[in-house]
C-alpha cells in the first residue's frame, strides 16, 4: 500500500502512467501519516503538511515486523530488503 | 584577426560538472546503487576538475589572449559552485527530515487508519489484514501488508 497526501485522482493518473497495480490511499488532511508521526510540516506545494518518506511491514496480527526511516531525501528502502523481511512473515 | 582555437577542456569541464550534478535527481536516482552513495556523480565532478585543471593550464600558458583567461577562470568559478550545490544539497539538505520519533517500532502494534483509495473506497487497515486474497484457485489470507509512506506529487 502506498500512501501519500495526493487525493484518489492523482494516485490513479500515477497508477496508470506508472502501470502500479498494487493499493493507493488518499490521506490528503494527513491522519494516518500524524498517527504514525511521519508528518513534514508545511514541505508541500502550498505549504501543506506532507508524508516524509518511511516503510513500514506489518503482520496479519497487525504488528510492525520492519520499519525503514529514511535519513536521507533521495535514499529509500530497496526491494530486496524489504523482500528479506517479508520473508520472516508466516 | 586569427581565430583562437577553443580552449575545449574549460567548456567540457563546465559543462561535465553541470551534467554531473543534474544527473543525480534525473538519472542516478533511479538505481540504489548510484542513489545510496552518489559516487558516480562524483566520479563525474572529478573528471571536470581535470578537465578544468587542464584547461585553465592550457589558458595561461603561451600566447592566449586575456579573455581566454577570464573565461578559463569564470567556467571553473562557476564549476566549483555547483559542486558546492551538489554537495550541499545531497549530504547536507537531504537529511532534513523529522527524525518521527513517535513512529511505531518494530513489534509494537500498527496504528489503525481509515483512508480512501483510487475508486475512492474506505479502506482501513484491519480490513487490509483479514480480507483474503483471491487466488487462481483459492483464497489465502494476507500474511502482511507493506506501508509505503511518500512524499506525494509524483
Amino acid at each position: 500500500m502506498a500512501i501519500s497526501v495526493d487525493t484518489p485522482e492523482q494516485s490513479r493518473d500515477l497508477c496508470q502512467r506508472a502501470g502500479y497495480t498494487f493499493t493507493f490511499l488518499s490521506d490528503p488532511k494527513a491522519e494516518a501519516i500524524r498517527r504514525y508521526d511521519l508528518v513534514h510540516a508545511g514541505q508541500g506545494i502550498n505549504g501543506q503538511d506532507i508524508a516524509r518518506p518511511a516503510e513500514f511491514l506489518i503482520d496479519s496480527s497487525g504488528a510492525v515486523r520492519w520499519v525503514n526511516l529514511t535519513e536521507n531525501y533521495w535514499v529509500r528502502a530497496r526491494p530486496e530488503q524489504i523482500l528479506e523481511a517479508a520473508k520472516a512473515l508466516r | 584577426m586569427k581565430i583562437q582555437r577553443l580552449n575545449w577542456p574549460v567548456w567540457a569541464g563546465f559543462l561535465l560538472s553541470l551534467s554531473a550534478l543534474l544527473s543525480y535527481p534525473f538519472v542516478f536516482v533511479r538505481w540504489p546503487i548510484t542513489r545510496d552513495f552518489p559516487w558516480a556523480n562524483l566520479l563525474l565532478f572529478g573528471i571536470a576538475a581535470a578537465l578544468l585543471v587542464l584547461g585553465i593550464r592550457r589558458a595561461f600558458a603561451g600566447d592566449r589572449p586575456r579573455r581566454s583567461k577570464i573565461a578559463g577562470v569564470g567556467a571553473a568559478t562557476l564549476s566549483l559552485l555547483i559542486f558546492a550545490l551538489f554537495i550541499f544539497a545531497a549530504f547536507v539538505a537531504a537529511r532534513w527530515l523529522p527524525a518521527a520519533r513517535g513512529a511505531p517500532q518494530a513489534g509494537q502494534k500498527a496504528p489503525e487508519f481509515s483512508l480512501s483509495d483510487t475508486n475512492g473506497k474506505t479502506v482501513t487497515l484491519s480490513e487490509l489484514l483479514t480480507t483474503p486474497i483471491k487466488g487462481k484457485t483459492a483464497s489465502t489470507n494476507p500474511r502482511g501488508v507493506l506501508l509505503i509512506f511518500y512524499r506525494g506529487y509524483w
